[in-house]
């Protein structure tokens, strides 16, 4: 994906950017105004307690929901914009969910060449390349020719992954990807998370894992009913939190 | 009482003859079925759709296929339509009625197995920028023919002793036609009908068996 696209691409701003930004699902307002900025290369870690929005915030940014309001902004291009090419923006913007949905009619390697061959258009061979080299990434390099319903949830979890980045997107969502899990299976997930960041790659990772969010993100955003509260260092959201509403929600899980 | 003498030799001899009607009836269940699924999968979104007409449209072919007997399909595509003019060939007629007849049916069948698929799946899909249609035909129709395979075989059990029907728009070729040329002939009626039960009977256990092996190549997930 080189910034080669069509013209109006407003210079050479690459971040993710939420203005103002409500959701809602019928009468339900799920998110009441978030703004926020990712910019490349930072990995920001939102928090916060079930219903909160956080998951909700992911769909958005790469289309999979509508807006009722506001604007978010890949690259300077507005996602929810009439006429926006949301199948070529969503190829830089991976995203992985809490279940994993794993192609369960394709091996492994099949669930990574799969996008690669049909949206990227690359050839059996290129696209063979690269799902074998992001599977042997991910540590999956054993499992090329199994079915997923023959992995344990960690290891689909991480063939998801790999799947994701095998379209090398520039922006990386984690949706609550350990919650599924079996704790013992966390683990090897995390790892694979907290490799990725130290290769630089922007992510947006909405997670229950406190204590990982504080080893690797650059930035925590605490979520509340909608809104984000607090958001910062990790030393200072969950270090030393000033609302009342993220002490509550961090003495409760931790 | 019984005065009927069986004689077996001729309707044996009849033998050749009956095959190759079988062959016939095969090949108008396999076509009959080929055509069906295409347009199951289009009547089965349509009975999903928003869209008004298409949903009518969907709809309005399911009740027939299904709620009216086959006869009358067969019927409708052969003198139905030649009384519009469009004189259908007796085989055409048959195949058509029988295709129409198919997707009927196969159309509930797959609305079925497309519920039973989450939503995520598309979802997963869309996500790595592929398009509604592409996420439907890679991810989602593999996955429904999975779980529609074995009504699907009941149905092409259900086309090849339709193709029976053919007689009764003319057609002679098929084994069903075969069968009763040759019976108008001789009068060995139950000789050479009981036969060609025999044949149809094989030739279907010959599709659920050779479609159990398919499965079984098939579907290794």
């Amino acid at each position: 994906m080189h910034g080669s696209g069509h013209g109006s691409k407003s210079g050479g701003v690459k971040m993710i950017e939420l203005k103002d930004v409500r959701k809602s699902f019928g009468s339900l307002e799920v998110l009441k105004g978030v703004s926020l900025t990712v910019q490349k290369g930072e990995v920001l870690s939102v928090i916060g307690g079930s219903g909160s929005g956080k998951s909700t915030m992911l769909m958005c940014i790469n289309g999979l929901e509508p807006i009722q309001g506001g604007q978010i902004l890949v690259d300077g291009i507005d996602v929810h914009a009439r006429g926006t090419d949301l199948n070529k923006l969503r190829q830089k913007i991976g995203i992985v969910f809490q279940q994993w949905n794993a192609f369960p009619h394709l091996t492994v390697l099949e669930n990574v060449m799969l996008a690669p061959r049909k949206v990227l258009g690359k050839s059996k061979r290129e696209a063979e390349e690269i799902a074998v080299k992001q599977l042997t990434h991910v540590g999956l390099g054993e499992k090329l020719k199994v079915y997923p319903s023959k992995l344990s949830g960690g290891q689909q979890q991480r063939m998801a992954i790999a799947r994701a980045l095998a379209m090398s997107p520039d922006y990386m969502l984690f949706d609550e990807v350990t919650s599924a899990l079996d704790p013992q299976l966390v683990g090897e997930v995390l790892d694979t998370l907290k490799m990725l960041s130290e290769e630089g790659m922007t992510m947006i990772l909405v997670t229950h894992e406190i204590r990982f969010a504080r080893d690797v993100s650059d930035r925590v955003a605490f979520f509340h009913k909608g809104l984000i509260h607090e958001i910062g260092a990790p030393e200072q959201v969950i270090g030393n939190p000033q609302k009342p509403e993220t002490i509550d929600f961090l003495k409760s899980v931790l | 009482m019984l005065n009927y003498t069986f004689h077996w030799r001729p309707a044996l001899n009849a033998l050749p003859d009956m095959l190759g009607g079988a062959l016939v009836s095969l090949q108008i269940a396999v076509l009959s079925m080929v055509i069906g699924v295409v347009f199951a999968v289009f009547l089965a979104l349509g009975r999903q759709s928003n869209n008004k007409l298409f949903y009518g449209f969907s709809t309005g072919w399911v009740e027939l296929a299904r709620n009216t007997p086959a006869l009358f399909q067969v019927y409708m595509t052969y003198f139905g339509l030649g009384s519009f003019g469009i004189q259908l060939d007796s085989y055409v007629a048959l195949l058509a009625g029988i295709a129409f007849n198919n997707a009927g049916y196969l159309a509930e069948t797959f609305r079925g197995g497309l519920r039973a698929i989450p939503h995520t799946q598309t979802r997963a899909a869309r996500s790595l920028g592929m398009s509604a249609p592409q996420a439907f035909r890679l991810i989602v129709l593999p996955q429904m023919f999975r779980i529609v395979f074995y009504p699907m075989t009941n149905q092409m059990v259900w086309a090849l002793l339709m193709t029976s029907l053919g007689v009764t728009v003319g057609l002679n070729t098929d084994l069903t036609g075969v069968t009763q040329d040759l019976n108008v002939r001789t009068f060995r009626t139950f000789e050479y009908f009981a036969i060609a039960a025999i044949i149809y009977y094989l030739l279907a256990k010959f599709i659920t068996l050779s479609s159990r092996l398919f499965a079984w190549r098939l579907f290794r997930y």
